[in-house]
């Protein structure tokens, strides 16, 4: 197995004092699914988000994709790794005066330097698996949010990453539109994209994970099998943390 | 409050509010007897006997008042426009380098804004005039060949020239106004919501090509107003140029009242004037704003 992601001994304070990272180490094969879980607060949106440089870290070392990053790492070197990790957010965060075609083809043309129309085919091709090409010249605001989210998996696809972060892909959707998300990401999971996902959704991280990683207060308190995590969790602040969400 | 007696104040607000008319008229019309002068505008054709020391259009002293009022509102709308034009690029450089990445022009220009907007207009405007174009010694003081010349005689660029008392109100005006507009910029950058730089820089894309092609498309309609408001001070505050001595719609109503006594009637050019410059401003804007919001879908 050929690890996509090595973290050594990330830490990381917002302010003096309190740690939002925490010595963490972990590695991710290719090919496997992380899924993330712990409390409110715990450090799960830090740790995905100094992985495609959006946090920057204080100590440690992280080898993206044969990228070492560490914490001096310069702009070029994190853009780098940016092009070739894609990243989903809770708000969706679409381009609200671009349509959704735009929305996915302008990485490929502005980063990538492709042509329009070879970017404009991949989006529609994208936008396919997604199930939303109808949508295709719409705006943002024109679509509920499980449409958007598709969208925006579709976006962080446009440039054909070899790693995918979610960060509570699913939180700001009502209840009926969490499985045509879930199910998009189950798919990718299927094809065998690697991926990062922070979620509370206990039934697609028993489903799909290979992993689960626990988190509180910055530290990293167990990585084990889902059939471990959810039956026989090592640590009691596991254990209290699943009978909460339960 | 219960209906009623909404209605009832509402309409001891208009009895007030004609009650303040009435006098005032009453007050305008005992005035105007006593003066013997009447009110009309038929001195308007009558020659107007003092000379321009600027004026866009050929202007002689034999000319009437009329043609003076009209090479005033020219050299209004001159300075005006030149000012607004100005102002809004330095304003948006300075914008710009307040919510940009390098710390050292963020600190300048905060302090560059702070200093402008805490400061009288007047003063700043004699500052230009009197420590800034006149006190220029020799023959020159910025010169780069055939392109500008900056002298005590004013400003000189691609070969037509501006007199110091214009240069000196369109610099005032215009670092001014840019402090004020440096500040709607920078609000309308920061109305993004920060998702949207998160969104692109996961993309991969640089902070530039960010900047362009998503942050301002969507800090556009957030300018606007500000920059209207900017914009109608600009023009109001444009009537300071009697300070200075250039020639301006205000500086030659004052001049005729002086010489005929018509003051109510030139008030009332003067307030019609920069009732029609403000609402065209206005107009203009909101033109610009709707094609905004009709791009955006
Ligand atoms: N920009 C910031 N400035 C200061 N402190 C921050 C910032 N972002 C996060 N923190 C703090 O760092 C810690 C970890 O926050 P983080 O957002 O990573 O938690 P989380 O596990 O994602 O929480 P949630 O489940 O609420 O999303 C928290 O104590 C939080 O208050
Ligand atoms: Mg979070």
């Amino acid at each position: 197995m050929k690890p996509i992601l090595t973290a050594k001994n990330l830490t990381k304070s917002y302010a003096k004092g309190i740690l939002a990272l925490n010595e963490v180490s972990f590695t991710l094969d290719q090919g496997k699914v992380l899924v993330v879980m712990g409390p409110s607060g715990s450090g799960k949106s830090t740790l995905i988000r100094t992985i495609n440089g959006l946090e920057t870290f204080d100590k440690g070392e992280l080898n993206v994709l044969g990228i070492k990053i560490s914490a001096d790492s310069d702009e070029r070197k994190i853009q780098k790794v940016r092009r070739r990790v894609g990243m989903v957010f809770q708000q969706f965060n679409l381009f609200p005066h671009l349509s959704i075609l735009e929305n996915i083809t302008l990485a490929p043309i502005q980063v990538q330097k492709r042509n329009k129309k070879e970017a404009e085919e991949y989006g529609m091709n994208l936008l396919c698996q997604m199930g939303i090409e109808s949508h295709a010249k719409k705006y943002p605001g024109q679509l509920s949010g499980g449409e958007q989210q598709r969208v925006a998996i579709a976006r962080s696809l446009a440039l054909k990453p070899e790693l995918l972060l979610f960060d509570e892909p699913t939180s700001a959707l009502d209840p009926e539109r969490i499985n045509e998300v879930l199910d998009a990401m189950r798919r990718l999971a299927d094809q065998g994209m690697t991926m990062i996902v922070v979620t509370h959704e206990i039934k697609f991280a028993k489903e799909v994970s290979d992993q689960v990683l626990f988190i509180d207060s910055g530290k990293i308190l167990e990585i084990s099998s889902p059939e471990v995590f959810f039956s026989n969790a090592s640590h009691e602040r596991s254990r209290k943390f699943l009978n909460q969400i339960n | 409050m219960s209906k009623n007696k909404k209605i009832f104040f509402q309409i001891l607000l208009v009895f007030a509010v004609l009650g303040f008319l009435g006098i005032l008229i009453n007050n305008l019309i005992i005035n105007l007897t006593r003066t013997g002068i009447g009110f009309n505008f038929n001195w308007l054709t009558k020659p107007a006997s003092f000379s321009l020391a600027e004026h866009p259009l050929p202007y002689s002293p034999s000319d009437s008042y009329a043609w003076a009022l009209f090479m005033g509102w020219m050299n209004s709308l001159k300075v005006i426009i030149s000012s607004l034009v100005l102002a809004t690029c330095i304003g948006t450089l300075i914008g710009f380098l307040r919510v940009g990445k390098n710390s050292f022009f963020r600190i300048i220009t905060a302090g560059y804004i702070t200093v402008i907007r805490q400061t009288p207009l007047l003063i700043q405007l004699m500052c230009w005039y009197f420590v800034g174009f006149l006190s220029i010694r020799n023959n020159s003081f910025l010169n780069i060949t055939n392109i500008l010349n900056i002298s005590n005689k004013g400003i000189e660029l691609f070969g037509f020239s501006f007199s110091s008392e214009f240069s000196a109100l369109l610099v005032g005006l215009s670092i001014f106004s840019s402090a004020f507009i440096a500040e709607v910029i920078r609000g309308g950058i920061q109305s993004v919501p920060l998702g949207q730089w998160e969104a692109f820089r996961s993309l991969g894309i640089s902070e530039k090509h960010g900047f362009i092609k998503i942050i301002i498309p969507q800090a556009l309609p957030a300018f606007i107003p500000g920059l209207t408001s900017q914009y109608l001070n600009l023009a109001k505050n444009s009537t300071l140029a009697i300070a200075i001595g250039y020639a301006d719609i205000y500086a030659i109503n004052d001049t005729i009242i002086n010489q005929t006594g018509r003051a109510v009637e030139c008030f009332i050019i003067l307030l019609c004037s920069f009732l029609i410059l403000n609402l065209l401003i206005t107009k203009i804007m909101g033109i610009i704003d709707k094609s905004i919001m009709k791009s955006r879908i």
